[in-house]
């Protein structure tokens, strides 16, 4: 009882911190009213960090929004944000909904995990309260049929696709020195619906599944996974799972002395994070990544994650997707010219939104997914990340296999 | 299919997981085999004294393992404050009161840490953290190794203040006979305080030498309080050797269930050796009564 009491109080504290952030330059002349939003993400439990560094992207997304006049449609009305903890469960995911909902939002931006999302979209159908999910890969999510509910990047089985293909790709240029793969996997939606997809496509390129593990989150200790890669002794890992336990899994790789042909992420929580990179350059080094990620021929990703690192933050994919993600809102918010939820369905299904910095083209949702949606393939090379895949984008060759 | 050096590393591996359930078992032994109070809130003590080695740590750079001479004076001072101000006075001497006060004092500790550290989860990095140390095929954590070293020390520790010294006299007779301790002169409060202190302050210890290797949030207590159990009546209420070696056997287990059967199911193997021992070996493996 007291983590909701705890969380309730939380949750009008940092509202109200917010409400008044945002209103305060503005205390001269008349007010255009204001727009509210309510941005959910994970910010304590087990996502805590992915979660709030989602939460940055919202809130830099808005304070750009605001400083640029606002919707203009509606007079310059500046957008409020209604911050929701997800406290990590997609039970609390949907308790907030709830809140948002009561407290009038127009819209709600999250929530991160898949899981969780599965969740939020659902309890915010009911009201037909428009909810943009920023990251949540599970295609779950937008196939059950919920009109308010729009993703803005790939699914899973897109990113798993790709990997694969692309997997395929490198290796075949090679020489093909690579046969056997185990998948590690966190255990929730994400990884376990990831490594499905991944042990099915895999076979039909010829590659042999060798193993798919699947472990808690958090867990603490991965010695036991890393002895039988040992014992297994694949030429690629394949990891899918969140920050915490991908930065363990992979320093526990390095502590055992285990270096497989190549650390092939699909969707990895730390594989393409300037975070992990930073702390752990070594264990990073080469590792391939097949993962949300901005144009970085784009100069405006590059000035966002000037402004990012100003404020002392990595600019993780997390925040990216969802300043994005909250950018696209605003859009639709501006063409419905109302704060009003069908509106902005409405606005959302016609959305050609195209003034962002994914690689992904003008927005075009078909059943709440965005058509244009694609991941990247990133390598980590001299302690920086680097496009290798798709050629259009890419910042430098591959390296595979690694050396050992 | 997997070779001798890779269930060997596993076995290291779990020796040095097992050590640290033997600190955390040895704590309620003392407390629950001897003075048979079942503490409830072992867990959540742990946890507290996790926090304030993360505190130290984060706030005060103090290393976990320099932070021993803080932490475990404070357990001891919490433990025993704890039994001679609430258990004691709250409980009136029945054993269902003290299964409910603990209970009730879990629940305060854990909310508490909820309000004051979020449900984050949170770890320290030391330069040591990432360390190994080769033995034979074997790669060991260097905190694990330390853990494992500092657990038997603790216990030796604990062993000869319990058979050598005036306490530990007073602690057993307690334990006997209650009413002749008292009426030999020895106070009776005092010798629960003292116990439910020291078993507090194995915790203490067992923070320190976890947390570089380990992590905390407000329910990760829980998590071990369960093994904490089932070693202490593994290894024989109240037997300080059978909670070692329980702790140990329950580490070692944990391990080899984890390589073989995966990490979910790691854990069957002690429940089944538990089933085993309760079956056929009811006063536990080292059955030493007190």
């Amino acid at each position: 009882m007291s983590i909701s009491q705890n969380s309730r109080r939380q949750f009008i504290t940092q509202t109200a911190a917010t409400a008044s952030a945002l209103a305060f330059p503005l205390i001269a002349g008349a007010q255009p009213k204001t727009v509210k939003v309510g941005v959910l993400h994970p910010v304590t439990g087990a996502l805590a960090y992915s979660g709030q560094q989602c939460r940055e992207g919202a809130l830099m997304a808005i304070e750009d929004i605001n400083k640029a006049g606002g919707i203009k449609s509606l007079g310059g009305a500046k957008i409020e944000a209604l911050l929701g903890d997800a406290q990590s469960s997609p039970q609390a995911g949907s308790a907030e909904i709830e809140k948002m909902n009561e407290a009038g939002v127009c819209a709600v931006v999250g929530a991160f995990a898949s899981a969780i999302c599965l969740a939020t979209t659902q309890a915010a159908a009911k009201y037909n309260l428009p909810h943009i999910v920023d990251v949540g890969v599970a295609d779950q999510i937008v196939e059950r049929g919920l009109k308010n509910t729009f993703r803005f990047g790939p699914g899973y089985r897109k990113c798993a696709e790709v990997a694969v293909a692309n997997l395929h790709v490198l290796n075949t240029a090679a020489g093909k020195p690579a046969k056997t793969v185990m998948i590690i996997h966190e255990e929730s939606l994400f990884g376990t619906g990831t490594a499905n997809l991944l042990a099915r496509e895999l076979p039909g390129y010829g590659y042999e599944v060798k193993e798919i593990i699947k472990h808690a989150n958090p867990t603490r200790d991965f010695n036991n996974i890393v002895l039988r890669m040992k014992a297994i002794n694949p030429d690629i890992v394949i990891p899918a799972n969140y920050y915490n336990e991908y930065a363990l899994l992979v320093r526990t790789m390095q502590q055992q002395k285990v270096t497989p042909k190549a650390i092939f992420s699909v969707l990895g929580g730390a594989a393409s994070s300037y975070k992990f990179v930073k702390e752990f350059p070594d264990a990073a080094n080469g590792i391939i990544d097949c993962n949300h990620w901005f144009n970085p021929k784009d100069k405006r990703s590059l000035e966002l994650k000037k402004r990012a690192e100003a404020k002392g933050l990595f600019f993780s994919y997390e925040l990216f997707m969802t300043y994005t993600s909250m950018r696209l809102l605003a859009d639709a918010i501006d063409h419905a010219k109302s704060t009003d939820r069908a509106a902005i369905i409405d606005a959302l299904n016609k959305s050609t939104f195209s003034d962002h910095i994914m690689p992904y083209g003008p927005t075009k949702f078909v059943n709440g997914q965005n058509q244009g949606a694609q991941p990247l393939m990133t390598q980590v090379y001299k302690n920086d990340i680097k496009v290798i895949i798709p050629r259009d984008y890419r910042e430098i060759d591959p390296l595979f296999p690694l050396k050992a | 299919m997997i070779d001798l050096g890779i269930v060997f590393s596993s076995v290291l591996n779990g020796l040095t997981t097992g050590a640290v359930y033997a600190l955390i078992a040895l704590g309620l032994t003392l407390i629950y085999g001897v003075l048979h109070i079942i503490n409830f809130a072992h867990g959540a003590s742990l946890m507290l004294a996790l926090y304030a080695v993360y505190v130290l740590k984060q706030h005060w750079g103090i290393d976990p393992y320099l932070a021993l001479p803080l932490v475990v004076p404070g357990m001891f001072a919490l433990g025993y404050a704890l039994q001679r101000l609430i258990i004691n006075r709250a409980s009136h001497g029945k054993d269902e009161n003290i299964l409910l006060v603990t209970l009730g004092l879990s629940i305060v500790m854990e909310n508490a840490a909820l309000l004051f550290f979020k449900s984050d989860t949170r770890t320290i990095d030391t330069a040591y953290t990432l360390t190994t140390i080769a033995i034979g095929p074997a790669m060991i954590a260097l905190p694990k190794l330390v853990a494992f070293a500092g657990a038997l020390l603790v216990s030796g520790a604990l062993l000869l203040i319990v058979g050598k010294t005036d306490l530990g006299r007073a602690i057993r007779a307690v334990a006997r006979e209650k009413q002749g301790a008292k009426l030999m002169g020895i106070n009776v409060d005092h010798v629960y305080a003292m116990s439910f202190g020291i078993g507090l302050s194995c915790l203490g210890a067992a923070a320190c030498f976890l947390l570089p290797a380990y992590y905390v949030n407000p329910q990760v207590g829980s998590g071990f309080v369960l093994v904490a159990f089932t070693v202490v009546v593994l290894g024989g209420m109240g037997s300080f050797g059978g909670a070692l070696v329980g702790g140990l056997l329950v580490g070692v287990v944990e391990s080899l269930g984890g390589l073989f059967l995966g990490e979910s199911l790691g854990q069957i193997g002690i429940f089944v050796i538990f089933i085993g021992v309760l079956l056929f070996r009811p006063q536990g493996l080292f059955g030493a009564k007190v």
